[in-house]
Parts: structure tokens; sequence; C-alpha cells
């Protein structure tokens, strides 16, 4: 287990150019199909799934879930969002295929090792998860796609996320610098 | 006219779309340096300002595009998902995510990609997100009524801060610019020597600020699609080249008595007033319906005469316009709108000899007119209402 060479950013897209290409393939998904990109939604999906198939009756009967699963509705793994996030995944391995950066590793701030890295890496991980179905979305499907139809819930995402990382971003300086 | 969902494309093969669009987004994010969480976290502490870059550009990108389809009427924004506003909730979540991106160094998004390339950690991200989700599933009775309080529906941000579509864009794209230009300099301070903007190209990149800029200040002045129809058929020079189709009360009467099949009336007139009085067979469109697809199936028969009914003839011409812009054919006003109907034929002993021969021809008509149309409103209030259920497409996380 090693951690990874922070310092190859020369290897990566031109950010604005990406930038533009990301928007364009958020334009062409509104333009298509009506709606945006999103990933959480995959999450909550995968979740929901996994739950009913272990406990299928406290799964129904829990007030949450109990909305997804259930006589009549289908399984929440074929879901519009599960397709996207199936496409993340492989999109995201052709484009580390391409730029040879195919490679198992723990990335972590100079001081954290990796263990300690899996656990906030868990943590945070955690916390969008919850996050993200108060907000009815995450920085994806909240904040860039809600802003890309102007919407007041995008903006207040995006504020909230970023407003609040920068605010506890002191407290947490050590993993990362 | 875009989207292209539920019409064109159905919902199995939606998924697949899915699936390829999803394919896109994953390989831009990994391209854009999404994968690496280092470089997420950068942009709290000042050493790398990628996501900031790719996000801001990806989101003024999507959403000039979508205003531009908008305005020349190729993409209807009225039936786009919208993402509906929980006020308190949203921040309070976002506030969540937001420590968790301190903690985390991803998004959900971005851990995904990420762990396609195989980041440990991104895999240790994705899994506490498995279990943030059931964990707020099984606690959510505790919190169920504050998860739907502050509900303000799938509001717009300029309306909530009250300007203008074009003005808020103009903004958004002008902070984007002014933010570019300001954390390359805190990056450069910050990062020094291995900073990522050292290797941009200024000349380049100034350019394509300016272009950003002055797209914003064209967003200002250009309306949105209806708005910039309605100003063109409103406008007097308009009308004066373009004549109208005018059919007169008693032809519409004999045609309602005759239950003749190739005519539709549309009456443009409020719920409210058309509540009051509606014809017989008539359907209530309000004329921002008009854009839409929901009526696209009745306006586009050609064969069928559309009969636009108003409060007056220049309401009634204004739609005529407008339908015909839209491309629909085979129009016609009625003569002095809906009042002159009811006064005409609806109301008893109104008839005014012209001294023609036809007159007690043309009275005896009303007469037996007026006593069958009535019979077939009188008839009608008691079946139940033909309304068209609006669409709107489902989507969010």
């Amino acid at each position: 287990m090693n951690t990874s060479n922070f310092q190859n950013s020369g290897k990566y897209m031109n950010p604005y150019l990406a930038g533009f290409l990301l928007g364009l393939v958020l334009l062409a998904t509104i333009f298509i199909t009506g709606r945006g990109l999103g990933a959480s939604g995959a999450i909550k999906d995968t979740t929901i799934a996994i739950s009913h198939a272990v406990a299928p009756k406290l799964t129904e009967s829990n007030p949450f879930f109990g909305q997804y699963v259930g006589a009549g509705k289908d399984n929440p793994l074929k879901s519009w969002l599960v397709f996207e996030i199936a496409g993340v995944l492989i999109g995201g391995f052709i484009s580390g295929l391409v730029s040879d950066r195919l490679k198992i590793v723990t990335e972590s701030g100079p001081r954290v090792k990796p263990r300690a890295r899996w656990a906030f890496a868990a943590i945070g991980g955690l916390l969008f998860g919850i996050g993200a179905q108060f907000t009815r979305g995450c920085t994806s499907g909240a904040a860039l796609s809600g802003m890309a139809v102007l919407s007041t819930a995008g903006f207040i995402a995006l504020l909230s996320i970023f407003g609040t990382g920068y605010l506890v971003a002191y407290l947490g300086r050590k993993l990362w610098i | 006219m875009g989207p292209f969902v539920p019409d064109l494309i159905s919902d199995q093969l939606n998924l697949v779309v899915a699936l390829l669009l999803g394919i896109a987004f994953g390989f831009v994010l990994e391209q854009a340096g999404f994968s690496s969480s280092r470089r997420l976290a950068g942009v709290f502490y000042g050493y790398d300002f990628t996501v900031l870059r790719v996000f801001f550009t990806a989101a003024v990108t999507a959403m000039s595009g979508v205003l531009i389809l908008g305005h020349y009427g190729m993409l209807d924004t009225d039936i786009i998902y919208v993402n509906p506003t929980w006020l308190v909730p949203g921040i309070v979540g976002g506030m969540i995510m937001g420590i968790g991106f301190i903690i985390g160094g991803y998004c959900p998004g971005t851990s995904v990609c990420a762990a396609a390339i195989g980041k440990v950690d991104a895999m240790f991200f994705v899994g506490g997100g498995l279990l943030g989700v059931f964990a707020f599933g099984e606690l959510f009775p505790l919190y169920q009524n504050f998860y739907t309080s502050t509900a303000l529906g799938p509001i717009k941000v300029f309306d909530s801060l009250g300007m203008s579509q074009g003005l808020f864009a103009f903004l958004l794209m002008a902070v984007a610019v002014v933010a570019f230009v300001a954390t390359t300099k805190i990056e450069k301070r910050v990062n020094k020597g291995s900073a990522p903007s050292l290797q941009f190209k200024p000349l380049k990149h100034a350019a394509a600020g300016t272009f950003a800029v002055a797209l914003g200040v064209i967003f200002i002045f250009m309306p949105d699609h209806k708005t910039s129809l309605i100003e063109k058929v409103t406008d007097p020079a308009y009308a004066a080249t373009h004549p109208v189709d005018t059919m007169e009360v008693d032809e519409l009467a004999y045609r309602i008595v005759d239950h003749e099949p190739n005519i539709r009336i549309i009456d443009i007139r409020s719920p409210k007033e058309y509540d009051a009085l509606a014809l017989p067979g008539s359907y209530n469109v309000q004329r921002s319906d008009f854009f839409g697809k929901d009526w696209v199936a009745t306006f586009s028969q050609r064969h069928l005469k559309k009969v636009v009914v108003g409060d007056d003839e220049a309401q009634e011409q204004t739609a005529y316009y407008l339908l015909h812009e839209l491309g629909y054919e085979n129009l016609a006003i009625l003569r002095g709108g809906i009042g002159s109907f009811k006064h005409t034929i609806l109301d008893s002993g109104t008839f005014v000899p012209t001294g023609s021969r036809w007159d007690s021809d043309v009275k005896d008509f009303r007469e037996s007119a007026r006593v069958t149309i009535l019979k077939m409103i009188a008839d009608a209030k008691n079946k139940p209402v033909k309304t068209i259920i609006k669409r709107k497409i489902q989507g969010g996380c």
C-alpha cells in the first residue's frame, strides 16, 4: 500500500476545458432526458435494494425506505441514476486506462496513514449519505444540476456545502496539509 | 423540441441513455482530476482550485445552453425537472455534506469515479455513503416532520432574488470569471512552484473569460422564447401585415347546433370566466399553454378549424398570431368575442332588424339556436370536464 504522488497535475485536462465538456454532458442530459445528472440517488437506491434483499418486511415498513419498495414498485436498482452511476464507473475506468492512472492506492494528506484515511473517508461518505437525503441531492444532483436549471435549491446546496466546507476547513487542516 | 423523454425515448431506452451519459460524465470527471481526494480538498486550502474551475465552468456552460435552447424554443423549459426547494432541510443537509467533504475528501459522484480507477479511500467513502443512507432511513421517524418542512416547490433562483433571468445569468458568469482570476492568484501564492495554474496560457484564458462575460451581457437582453414571441405578435406592425380569418357569430352558432365535427373551439379566457360560460365542446386553453406539448395533438390537425374565443377581438388576435407563429394552421377568431356571441345568440330579445329580406329567417334561426345551445351548455355542466394533466419530468436524487 503506497501513498500516491500528488504532483501529477500535468496529465490532467485543462480544468476549464474539462468544465466546458462536463457542462456539455449535463446540457445533453437535460436536453435529451429533461432531468440532470446525479450521484447520491444511486447510492440511496443501492442501499434500499440491499436492505430490501436482506430484510424485505422491515424495509417495506420503514417510513423512508417504504416509499421506494413494495408491491407494484420496480426494483430500486432499475432507476435512472443507478444506470448513470454504472456508466460513471465505466467512464472513469476508461479514462484511467487511457491516461495510465489505474492503480490500487490510498490517497491521503501527508500526515495521514492509510488506515486512518480509510476511516475518515468512510465517515465523510456517511455524512454525505445523510446530508444528501435532507438536501435531496449532493454536489452533482442538487448543486450542479440544480444550478444549470437555475433552481433556488441548487444554489442553496452549493452555498451550504462549500460554505460549511470553508468554515470547518481549519479544523480539518491536518488531514490535508 | 427537447426533451425527448417520454415521447421519443421510452422509459426502457432512457436507462440505456443514462448509462451512456454516465460514461461521458465519469470520463470527464476523471480527466478533470476529480478522482483525486487531495485535489478535491485543495479547493478548501488554496493549493488547488481545480474543483472550483471545473464545477463553475460546467454549471455556467450548462446554464447558458439551457437559456439559449429555451430562447430558440428548442427545449421546453416548462417541463424539465427543476429541483424543488426545502429551505431549512436543504441548508442543514448541505452543512452535513460540507463537513463530510472536509473529512472524506470526496463527494458521492467523485468517489465513484475515483473508486473506478482503484482508489481504496474512495471505496471506503462509497461504503460509508451506503451506511449513511441506511442510518438516515432507520432514524427517519425522528426527523420526518423536519424533512418535509419549509417546502417551497420548484422555485427559480432569479425569482427568489427578485431579478430577471438574464440579469442573474450575467451576474453568475461575472462572479465565475472574477472567482477564476482571484483563485488563480491565491493558488500561486499558497502553492509556489507547483500550482496547477502555472501551466495556463494567460492570453487564451483571458480571451475565454472575456467571451464568458460578453455572453453574459447578451443574456441580459435575451428574453426567453415565450416573451419574445409574444412581443413579436403584439407589435402593431405585425398585425398590419398579417390578416386574420374571422368567423361570424351566426356561423359559429350554426356549427355548434349542427354538431359540426371539424371545428375546435379554443377558449382562451381565464378558467374562472370559462366556468361561468363555456361554449359546448370548447376547450379552455391558457395562452401560456400554447407553447408546450400538451395541446399539440389537438392543434396540429389541419382539417380541424380552430376557432379562438376570447373576451374581445384584440385578445383573440394575439392568440391567433401566436398559434400561427407556432406553426398551427386553419385558425379563425370569433367576431366580437364571447360577449358578442352571448348578446346575439344566448340573450333573448336582442334581435335588431337590419331591413334585409332575411331578417325573419335570421331571427328564427337565432331563437332556435339559443334554445338548443343553452340546453347543450346545461347538459355539459352535468358531465365531467375534459382536462389535460400537465406533464412534468421526474428527476432528482
